[in-house]
C-alpha cells in the first residue's frame, strides 16, 4: 500500500516531464493554467497513471480535476476502491 | 469576466493562422464543378480533401431519386422518427442496410456524428465500461461524455495495450464495449480488427466499429473492415454515415441483437431531432444501391490511393502507416504545414490541413482523400504540386 507522500510523488514524476521550464509541481498546481495542459494530455497522462499503479482510471473524472491534489485525490480514491 | 474571454486562447490561434494563410478560414465553394473540382475564389481547384470516396454527390441517378422524392414527399419531414418522422423510406433504407450487412436490425440517424452519439451514450450505461482507441473521433468521445459508463482509453491500434485493460476490468463483472474505427480519419489507417475481435471473444465484451471511412472503402463487397477481416460475426454494432461514400448525409448503426431495436426508444439523440428529409433518404438509397452493383467505383480509388501514397512516399514525406484513399502528410512544424497548404491552394488543390487538438500525437497534417471520380491525370497533378513543394519541409 502507497503512503500518501509516495503516491503524490509517482503522480509528480509523471507529470515532470510536462511542467515548462523545470518549473516546480506541488499540489496547488494548476494542470491548466500552471502546466498548459489540454485535455488531450490531461487523457495521456491518466493512460500513464493507469499502467503506473496498475489500476482503471475512467477519463470521467476529468471533470473533478482542477490541481495535482485533485488528480492524486482522485487516484487514491481508485486505489482504495481496489480498482 | 465576459462570456466570450475563455475564447481568448482560439483567438489568439487563430490570428496567429491568419498571419500565414488567411484563406484558411475563407474556404467558400463558389460553384460545384464536378466531384473533384469546384470553384474557389473565382478559381478552378481540385478537390483533393472531400471524403467523396465513390464520388456518388453528383451522380445522375441518385440526383434523380432526391428530386423525385422532394416532389412527392416535400423537402422535410418536420418531426422525429418516433413522432410523424418515419416515412416509408426510412423503414426502407433500414431494411436496404440490414440485408446488406447481413444483420437484423438497422437504426438510421439524422446524422453520423449523432449516430455516433446515440449508440455510445445510449448502449452502455452507469456500471459498465467503454475501452475506446485512444485515436477514435471526437463523435465518440462526445457520446461517451453524454453517456453514464465509464470510459477508459487504450493506446491507439495498441492489442497489448487493449488486453491489459481488459484484464484489469475482469473483476468488475461488468459489461465492456470496445470502440474501434475501420478507417481512422485522420491518418486513413486501420484498426487490427482480427486480433481486437479475438480479445473482444476472450473477455467475454462487445465490440462496436465505426465504418465511417471504411463503408464502400474496404472488404470484397464495400461493407468495411469487419467484411475484410473476416470477423463479421464477432462485431455486435457497426456504424456508419451516409455523409462519405454513399454522398448525402445521415447515419446508421446496424446489428444482430434481438433487443436492439430498444436503443430507440432509450436514446435522446434519436428521440428529439428531426429524421432525415425525403430527399437524403432517397439518393441514399439509391447510392447504396450503386455501391452494391458498381465495385469498379472501389477498384478505381484503390488504384488512386496506391498510386498517389507511393508518390508521396518516394518524395520523401512523412506518411500514415499505410496506403488508403486517405492518405496524410505529417509534419512537425504548424507554420510550414500552413505554407505548403497554402502553396497548393495556389496551385488549384485544396487538401485538408489539421492542426492540433484534432491530430494524433499532437502533429500538423494535410490530409488528402482521394475519390473514385479523380482522373489519373487529377492524381498525378496533385503529386505535382506536392513535389514543387518538397523542399518546404
Amino acid at each position: 500500500m502507497l503512503s500518501d507522500r509516495e503516491l503524490f510523488e509517482q503522480i509528480i514524476a509523471i507529470l515532470g516531464p510536462l511542467a515548462k521550464d523545470g518549473s516546480e509541481i506541488t499540489a496547488n498546481t494548476d494542470l491548466v493554467a500552471d502546466l498548459s495542459l489540454d485535455s488531450l494530455k490531461v487523457m495521456e497522462v491518466l493512460v500513464e497513471i493507469e499502467d503506473r499503479f496498475d489500476i482503471s482510471v475512467p477519463i470521467n473524472i476529468i471533470s473533478d480535476i482542477r490541481t495535482v491534489r485533485d488528480l492524486v485525490l482522485q487516484i487514491q480514491k481508485l486505489l482504495a476502491e481496489g480498482d | 469576466m465576459g462570456i466570450f474571454d475563455k475564447f481568448q486562447k482560439l483567438a489568439e490561434t487563430r490570428q496567429a493562422l491568419e498571419k500565414n494563410s488567411s484563406e484558411f478560414f475563407n474556404v467558400v465553394i463558389e460553384e460545384v464543378v464536378s466531384p473533384t473540382e469546384v470553384v474557389i475564389n473565382g478559381r478552378s481547384v481540385l478537390l483533393a480533401g472531400g471524403n467523396n470516396y465513390l464520388g456518388l454527390t453528383l451522380n445522375a441517378e441518385c440526383i434523380r431519386a432526391a428530386c423525385q422524392a422532394t416532389q412527392k414527399e416535400g423537402t422535410g419531414t418536420t418531426g422525429s422518427r418516433v413522432a410523424n418522422g418515419t416515412f416509408s423510406g426510412h423503414v426502407a433504407l433500414e431494411q436496404e442496410l440490414s440485408e446488406f450487412f447481413g444483420r437484423r436490425k438497422t437504426i438510421i440517424f439524422s446524422t453520423g456524428y449523432i449516430a455516433c452519439l446515440a449508440m455510445l451514450s445510449t448502449l452502455v450505461g452507469r456500471g459498465e465500461v467503454i475501452l475506446l482507441d485512444a485515436d477514435c473521433h471526437a463523435s465518440i468521445y462526445d457520446g461517451c461524455w453524454m453517456g453514464g459508463a465509464d470510459v477508459i482509453r487504450f493506446r491507439h491500434n495498441d492489442v497489448y495495450d487493449l488486453e491489459k485493460r481488459l484484464r484489469r476490468l475482469e473483476k468488475r463483472k461488468t459489461n465492456v464495449l470496445i470502440v474501434v474505427e475501420g478507417l481512422y480519419s485522420m491518418m486513413g489507417d486501420r484498426a487490427p480488427l482480427a486480433d481486437i475481435a479475438a480479445l473482444k471473444r476472450r473477455y467475454g465484451a462487445y465490440l462496436l466499429i465505426d465504418e465511417a471511412h471504411s463503408l464502400g472503402v474496404l472488404g470484397e463487397t464495400g461493407r468495411g473492415l469487419a467484411e475484410e477481416a473476416g470477423v463479421e460475426d464477432s462485431v455486435d454494432f457497426i456504424v456508419g454515415t451516409f455523409s462519405k461514400s454513399l454522398g448525402a448525409t445521415g447515419g446508421f448503426c446496424t446489428g444482430n441483437h434481438p433487443e436492439f431495436d430498444l436503443v430507440r426508444y432509450g436514446s435522446r439523440a434519436y428521440i428529439f431531432t428531426a429524421s432525415s428529409s425525403p430527399s437524403i433518404i432517397a439518393s441514399t438509397r439509391m447510392a447504396l444501391k450503386i455501391l452494391r452493383s458498381q465495385p469498379e467505383l472501389r477498384h478505381r480509388l484503390w488504384n488512386h490511393a496506391n498510386l498517389l501514397y507511393q508518390r508521396l512516399k518516394d518524395l520523401g514525406f512523412s506518411l500514415g502507416p499505410t496506403p488508403s484513399p486517405i492518405i496524410a502528410i505529417c509534419c512537425e512544424d504548424p507554420g510550414k504545414t500552413a505554407e505548403i497548404w497554402k502553396g497548393l491552394l495556389d496551385r488549384g488543390i485544396y487538401v485538408n490541413m489539421v492542426l492540433p487538438p484534432a491530430t494524433p500525437d499532437g502533429k500538423a497534417l494535410l490530409r488528402c482523400s482521394l475519390s473514385s471520380s479523380h482522373t489519373r491525370e487529377q492524381v498525378e497533378k496533385i503529386g505535382d504540386a506536392f513535389a514543387s513543394l518538397r523542399q518546404i519541409i
